[in-house]
């Protein structure tokens, strides 16, 4: 049972995981992802692959606003980037996955990083009123954009879906093949954006996050700092953005209004602030919660018959109220509930 | 010409009511330093709740309206009371987030009770349309406007005579100082929200009534706010009727001159606020203590 930091080595002081009982988490955790697609039937695929595009894009948007401390109402504006950029290239140019999603990351970074202009200048909540104009700008674009010939909906070609001329559907049903790939980049994103924070770029963000005059006084090249968090969390909704391209195969403007954008926020708000494994678990509990609903919908559809109507309230209030009540009452998020767990038991019989 | 008075009168009438519902953001702001993302569903609450009482209940029109409004206040004390004052002292982006939250809550009970089909709007305001200046605009608009220019003086009254106002003004101008004077801060942020719920839901009413019928459309007008306060500077109160007009003009001459398709009206006014953000952030009237790195 370990009660305290009792390192002995640097490596030991460095590691991200450095107990035991973490690596065995970590490894059951892997487990259980590695396992979980041939137990699961398709619903559950789905709702799993949804969670971890949304966590890609959370875990940028956290990127910006937990560690970086930039607010951003314009993230869904960035997921529409990346999904029309991917869902152009290969609807176009018949171009496949394993081109699209790099360059669309790319080009949203790019995309980002302009819309993260104003962040040299503004902060709190007008840049977050900034952000929100970059949204509606987007949109509309997207809305009255004859000239990259987007219609109501852009649909994807099924070719489009291969990694290095393999096609996905060679792996067996979407749902499945694709969850391979959503996870796959997930973990590669988990693990870019856990280290990051250990690097020099990361740390700047969080001294920017905690007190940006101290952080230019210390040597912290706002500007490019600034730029390179809009940059670095644009990337990720930018592949979250080609990912939901090429699993859902068709797009259309309404899946990235603002509604989105307040979506993901929330969905770094409960989860935690600050934190990787925390915008996973917001994903998820964003993800889960209406599906969760419905799913008790049905089944006491028998007592009360016109609960299929209030349903769609229902989410949406739920959506509001569970926001409202973490902010109220956990304003950590999840991952200080998970915490709170951790330390019940670490110090167990001893709870001070 | 004909064209030019039509879309001005246009303009200005919304830009009056976009001014009205600005007006409750900057007190609210002003007061309490809560940006509140949950302005539209005030507008609504108050235009459902007149449908519910002059056209449902069938009260005559103006004491179905008080009584609306007098429900659309104490809902914005309600809010203020349960969601914001658990709130203070928290970064701006959980303030953000609990009015981003309490906007999704209230659009889900509003549509639980109304629902989302369209209803059509109880007349109350003369619909025909009459001749100025050569052009014809219909009676509503004016009457909007002349509305929202009452109660704006009314409100103007009421900080510079009763108690209250004063109180808020100076609640405004420096907490610890009023709180020290022997000015309670929560009632001054209770009597903020319960204006910004009025002038919002008149905002909202005299929507309705232009529109023909209350939908969640009127809510989207919410967003528009933040061209209009940031034009005018978040603090200030005739920023927020200059930048209601301003911002009630730029739209109308864009979606009426601009060809349609390019549906410019409705992206205009958040072009201008990316370019009022970078040139300058605090408005016209705006108080110059934004903080810049």
């Amino acid at each position: 049972m370990q009660s305290g930091t009792f390192h002995t080595s640097y490596a030991g002081d460095m590691a991200l995981r450095p107990y035991w009982v973490q690596r065995l988490r970590i490894a059951l955790v892997l487990i259980a992802v590695l396992t979980f697609p041939w137990f699961a039937d398709r619903y559950w695929l789905n709702l799993a692959n949804t969670i971890a595009i949304a966590a890609i894009g959370a875990i940028g948007l956290n990127i910006l606003v937990g560690y970086t401390g930039q607010i951003s109402i314009g993230h869904g504006g960035f997921l529409a980037v990346g999904a029309y950029t991917a869902g152009l290239l290969a609807a176009r140019l018949d171009a496949p996955m394993w081109v699209t999603i790099p360059v669309a990351s790319g080009f949203t970074a790019l995309v980002g990083a302009f819309f993260g202009l104003p962040s040299v200048r503004l902060k709190g909540l007008y840049l977050a009123i900034a952000t929100l104009a970059a949204q509606e700008i987007i949109i509309w674009l997207l809305t009255h954009g004859k000239l990259l010939g987007i219609g109501e909906s852009l649909t994807l070609p099924q070719a489009a879906n291969n990694l290095f001329g393999f096609p996905l559907s060679a792996l067996g049903n979407n749902d499945f093949a694709f969850y391979w790939v959503t996870v796959g980049f997930l973990i590669l994103t988990v693990v870019f954006v856990s280290n990051l924070f250990r690097s020099r770029t990361g740390r700047a963000f969080v001294a920017i996050r905690d007190q940006d005059i101290a952080a230019q006084v210390i040597g912290v090249d706002l500007f490019r700092y600034k730029l390179l968090a809009f940059a670095t969390s644009s990337f990720f909704a930018g592949l979250a953005g080609a990912l939901t391209a090429h699993y859902r195969s068709i797009i259309s403007w309404e899946r990235f209004t603002i509604d989105t954008s307040i979506l993901y926020l929330a969905m770094i708000i409960i989860g935690g602030l600050g934190s990787v494994s925390g915008s996973i678990y917001g994903a998820a509990f964003m993800t889960l919660l209406p599906a969760l609903l419905s799913n008790l919908a049905r089944a006491i559809s028998g007592v009360v018959p016109d609960i299929n109507t209030y349903l769609p309230y229902i989410q949406q209030g739920a959506f509001g109220l569970a926001i409202v009540l973490f902010l109220i009452f956990e304003p950590e998020g999840i991952v200080k509930m998970w915490r709170n767990v951790k330390d019940y038991f670490r110090l167990w019989p001893f709870s001070y | 010409m004909e064209k030019f008075v039509q879309l001005t009168l246009s303009g200005v009438a919304n830009g009056a009511i976009f001014a009205l519902v600005a007006l409750g953001f900057v007190l609210i702001y002003k007061s309490s330093d809560v940006i509140n993302f949950a302005q539209g569903e005030l507008l609504l609450i108050g235009a459902y709740l007149t449908y519910t009482t002059v056209e449902m209940i069938g009260l005559w029109w103006p004491l179905g309206v008080i009584v609306a409004v007098a429900l659309a206040a104490l809902v914005g004390v309600l809010i203020e009371q349960m969601v914001l004052r658990p709130l203070i002292g928290e970064p701006v982006i959980s303030v953000i987030m609990v009015t981003i939250g309490l906007s999704s809550l209230l659009r889900a009970i509003i549509g639980a009770i109304w629902g989302v089909t369209p209803r059509t709007a109880p007349q109350f305001l003369p619909r025909d349309t009459i001749a100025l200046f050569g052009a014809s605009v219909s009676v509503d608009r004016l009457w909007a406007f002349a509305l929202a220019l009452t109660l704006f003086a009314l409100l103007t009254l009421f900080f510079r005579y009763s108690r209250e106002g004063i109180a808020m003004r100076a609640v405004a101008d420096d907490q610890q100082a009023a709180l020290s004077m022997g000015i309670s801060v929560k009632k001054v942020w209770a009597v903020a929200w319960a204006i910004a719920a009025v002038t919002a839901s008149v905002g909202g009413i005299l929507l309705m009534s232009i529109f023909g019928g209350v939908s969640g459309q009127i809510a989207r007008v919410g967003l528009l706010v933040f061209p209009v306060v940031i034009l005018g500077g978040l603090d200030s109160i005739p920023g927020a009727i200059v930048g209601g007009l301003i911002i009630g003009l730029l739209q109308s001459f864009a979606g009426g001159y601009l060809p349609p398709e390019l549906g410019m009206g409705e992206v205009a006014p958040f072009i201008i606020l990316l370019f009022i953000l970078l040139i300058r952030p605090y408005g016209l009237y705006g108080q110059r203590i934004i903080e810049r790195v």
